[in-house]
């Protein structure tokens, strides 16, 4: 089983668990994400690999408790199993040759993901910088963790609390401007977030990898419900991704198919109690 | 073998009537549509059957089940017998016996149904019988097997898989069945909807495998959390892949991501797996309109579309760009369909899904066909009646329109050759394939095919890997 070895909550919204799963520890890399389920009949929840200890063989991931999956998921305390964990899901990151400087864009929870590509571009040598954007200081996630390797660890606060007043975006934007040169954007977080940092990179033609999430059931490649429209082509976000080039990516047909269950989620988060206990009832 | 015994055969014309639940209350339920014989009906249609001494109906039969041998028990009543004689070469039969396209093999061979107006003896529903029989009254027997210290990796816990891995077992071989999802039975879980296939039914068979010491892990995709390669530098003597052919086709028309376009796989899979038909009281939605277009006329089309029914949806079409007579589902499912009220449109192809502002499907555009000349296949090719299109409203549309290989597994195991579509290419004398001691089977090799041939492809690599390790 796929024990909860370490938990801690970051904000009011999101938290942060290492899971005992050793065979997905071995073999992960930057870019890939994991499938679990809380409880026989658990809705299956895609969530990216933040971080990993081949020894200890564990995964860490951080989670945004949004909706009744996710919500049942922060529930749970360390000593507690998650019923299914499956991964490492998608393909790597896979890294341009010859780069010198990458900065990685991260929105709220978007911190997790950038994290292992920015740390293994840190460990080919490549010189690295990250972004870090959040409604409030609060949401501002793992500053410490990137300063142990990244040249610079910028801020964004919408309201100015933190570091600079605006999104990554704005940040961005004031790098280029200044001049600085950067050979890839690494951008994670909402969807509107990633189409906006596009906005800024486009004009400059800086080459952009965003991350995408739709939503998924299987991860395999087995259902199709994940598709995405790249370079006029559609893509199953779990197989032939989640990584895409950015610059390409049709993210309002993203945003639409993200609503597409939006009543019924809403619906099932509402009666959450109910529905745990019928599935209670049925284990 | 005692001689059987002489009997005057029943010259009914008609097989006994298998009782059914009401077209009108099963389409709003999940429970099991046919209800299966009593012992009575069983043994009264087995006396259809002459025990013919060339049975043909055993070369309709891919597994070649010694069909009169088992019926000739049923008549006498030693059902547990019958079990018996069926499993020496059908390791699964109650869901055979559910879901075999039995009349294109062993019914369509029966000498009974070749007379005008006479129908075939009933060995699917006899075979069925005798499965569920043993499973409700039968002595259940863990067997004991000499282990012989050689291990194999199974890819995948279809029925091609499953049959594998219960043949190596029962020759002593101590086996690792690999299962990506959370749940073991492939299509079977998945797929084929609980009206056609009781997944309590899949999981009893899965036991019976298990319990001759196979032990399945879910969870682990072959390729991603561990590859072909690392299983062999794991210690594993041989690999078999029976991965099934899971990757849904889409046709490429426009409008095909819209909201309320699903995959036939997705959306089986939300209902099946995920038991969306109790949304909700389980988690995973799943939603459709009061109007729902299926594309395509096989199996997979017919569940889709009985499950819409199910769901709720007043209309529910299904569009096919041929004519009936080529439809690939089986007869019995495309019957059991009409009767629960599906509306079918042959000659019909979708040629654009058309959505609002907000990306919500509203409508669908077909194009009119007509029969044209004899293609490759001998079957006539549809073409399309110029200028005649129409719109059909709808604000879900399901794609079944076919499944390739996941090509997971041949991307990551070096050496591995497959077609150019995707299928493994394996000697089909013994299943291995380009890699030493790599055997593959079922729908990973054939694409979309069936449960019996993916059991026969199981059982037959199951064969040669024994007869390799033992270095018979
Ligand atoms: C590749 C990938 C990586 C992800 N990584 C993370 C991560 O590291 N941390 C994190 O907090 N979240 C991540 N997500 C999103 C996360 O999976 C969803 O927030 C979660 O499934 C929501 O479930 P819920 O029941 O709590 O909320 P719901 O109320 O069901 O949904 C809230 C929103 O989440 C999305 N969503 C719903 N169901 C799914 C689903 N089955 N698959 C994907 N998205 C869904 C929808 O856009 C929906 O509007 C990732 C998604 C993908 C596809
Ligand atoms: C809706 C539907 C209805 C059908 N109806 C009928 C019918 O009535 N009669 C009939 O005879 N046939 C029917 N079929 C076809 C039949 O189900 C298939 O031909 C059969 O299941 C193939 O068996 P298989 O073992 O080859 O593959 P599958 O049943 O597809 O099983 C493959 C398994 O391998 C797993 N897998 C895949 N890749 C990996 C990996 N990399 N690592 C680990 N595991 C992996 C999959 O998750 C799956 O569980 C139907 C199919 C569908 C989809
Ligand atoms: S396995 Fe299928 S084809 Fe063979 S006898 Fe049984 S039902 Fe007929
Ligand atoms: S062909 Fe028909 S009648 Fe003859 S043995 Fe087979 S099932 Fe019986
Ligand atoms: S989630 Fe099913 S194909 Fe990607």
């Amino acid at each position: 089983m796929y024990k909860i070895v370490r938990k801690e909550t970051l904000n009011d919204a999101a938290f942060e668990m290492e899971i005992e799963a050793p065979m997905v520890a071995r073999k992960c890399e930057a870019g890939q994400f994991i499938i679990l389920r809380v409880g026989e009949d658990g809705e299956r929840i895609p969530l990216t690999i933040g971080d990993f200890d081949r020894e200890k063989g564990t995964i860490t991931i951080v989670v945004q408790a949004v909706g009744f999956s996710t919500k049942q998921l922060e529930k749970l305390e360390v000593g507690d199993e998650v019923t299914d964990f499956v991964g490492p899901l998608g393909r790597p990151t896979e890294f341009h040759d010859g780069l010198k400087r990458v900065v990685g864009v991260c929105g709220g929870i978007g911190a997790a993901p950038v994290y292992p590509q920015l740390k293994a571009l840190a460990e080919k040598g490549v010189k690295v910088d990250v972004i870090i954007g959040g409604r409030e200081a609060q949401y501002v996630l793992w500053a410490d963790k990137f300063k142990t390797f990244c040249d610079h660890v910028y801020i964004a606060t919408d309201n100015g609390e933190l570091g600079t007043k605006g999104f990554g975006t704005t940040v961005l934007q004031q790098l280029i401007d200044e001049g600085v040169k950067f050979d890839e954007v690494i951008a994670i977080g909402p969807v509107i977030m990633m189409k906006n940092v596009v906005k800024v990179t486009k004009p400059y033609n800086i080459p952009t990898s965003v991350s995408l999430n739709p939503i998924m059931v299987d991860g395999t490649g087995m259902c199709g419900c994940c598709r995405v429209t790249v370079d006029g082509q559609t893509k199953f976000a779990c197989v032939d991704g989640p990584d895409f080039d950015g610059l390409n990516v049709d993210f309002d047909e993203l945003m639409e198919r993200q609503r597409f269950f939006k009543k019924e989620e809403k619906y099932v988060d509402e009666h959450a109690d109910r529905i745990c206990d019928l599935m209670r009832g049925a284990e | 073998m005692a001689d059987a015994v002489r009997r005057k055969p029943n010259m009914a014309k008609e097989k006994v009537k298998m009782p059914e639940q009401d077209p009108n209350v099963r389409n709003r339920n999940f429970e099991e549509v046919a209800l299966g014989y009593t012992p009575e009906m069983a043994m009264e249609e087995a006396t259809r059957c002459l025990n013919c001494k060339k049975p043909f109906c055993m070369e309709g039969c891919p597994v070649n089940v010694p069909i009169p041998r088992f019926i000739e028990q049923v008549v006498a009543g030693n059902f547990e017998k019958a079990y018996e004689i069926i499993t020496e070469e059908n390791a699964l039969p109650a869901i055979t016996g559910r879901v075999c396209p039995q009349e294109n093999q062993c019914e369509g061979k029966c000498v009974r149904g070749r007379a005008k107006g006479c129908e075939s003896v009933g060995i699917g529903r006899l075979e069925r019988f005798v499965a569920d029989y043993h499973r409700e009254h039968g002595e259940h027997k863990t067997p004991h097997v000499e282990k012989n210290g050689k291990k194999v990796a199974v890819v995948g816990s279809g029925p091609a898989g499953i049959t594998c891995a219960g043949e190596l077992a029962r020759r002593g071989y101590d086996v690792h069945v690999f299962e990506a999802l959370h749940k073991t039975g492939g299509v079977l879980s998945y797929g084929i909807p609980e009206f056609r296939l009781p997944k309590t039914i899949v999981q009893a068979e899965a036991d019976v495998v298990a319990d001759y010491g196979v032990d399945f892990e879910t969870n682990v995709v072959v390729g991603r959390t561990i590859t072909v390669d690392e299983l062999e530098e794991a210690g594993y003597d041989a690999v078999f892949v029976g991965s099934g052919a899971g990757l849904p086709r889409f046709q490429g028309i426009p409008g095909e991501n819209l909201n309320g376009v699903y995959s036939a796989n997705e959306f089986l899979t939300r209902v099946n797996l995920m038991k969306g038909y109790m949304f909700p009281d389980r988690p995973t939605p799943v939603k459709i309109s009061p109007t729902v277009c299926v594309v395509g006329a096989g199996n997979v089309a017919m569940d889709a579309a009985r499950t819409a029914k199910r769901l709720g949806a007043e209309n529910v079409y299904i569009v096919y760009r041929r004519s009936e007579e080529e439809a690939p589902a089986r007869k019995e499912e495309i019957h059991h369909a009409k009767e629960e009220g599906i509306q079918f449109k042959f000659l019909t192809n979708p040629i654009a899904v058309n959505g609002d502002e907000e990306g919500w499907v509203k409508s669908i555009t077909c194009q009119e066909m007509e029969l044209g000349e004899a293609d490759a296949s001998g079957r006539r090719r549809p073409v399309p009646v110029e200028g005649h299109t129409f719109d059909i409203e709808t604000g879900t549309f399901i794609v079944a329109i076919g499944q390739s290989p996941n090509p997971l597994i041949r991307q990551t195991t070096p050496g591995l050759d497959t077609q150019k579509w995707g299928g493994i290419i394996v000697n089909e004398e013994t299943m291995e394939t380009s890699r030493d001691s790599v055997y593959a089977g079922g729908d990973a090799v054939t694409g979309a095919a069936t449960v019996i041939l993916a059991m026969g492809a199981g059982k037959k690599a199951a064969i040669a890997i024994d007869e390799k390790l033992s270095g018979k």
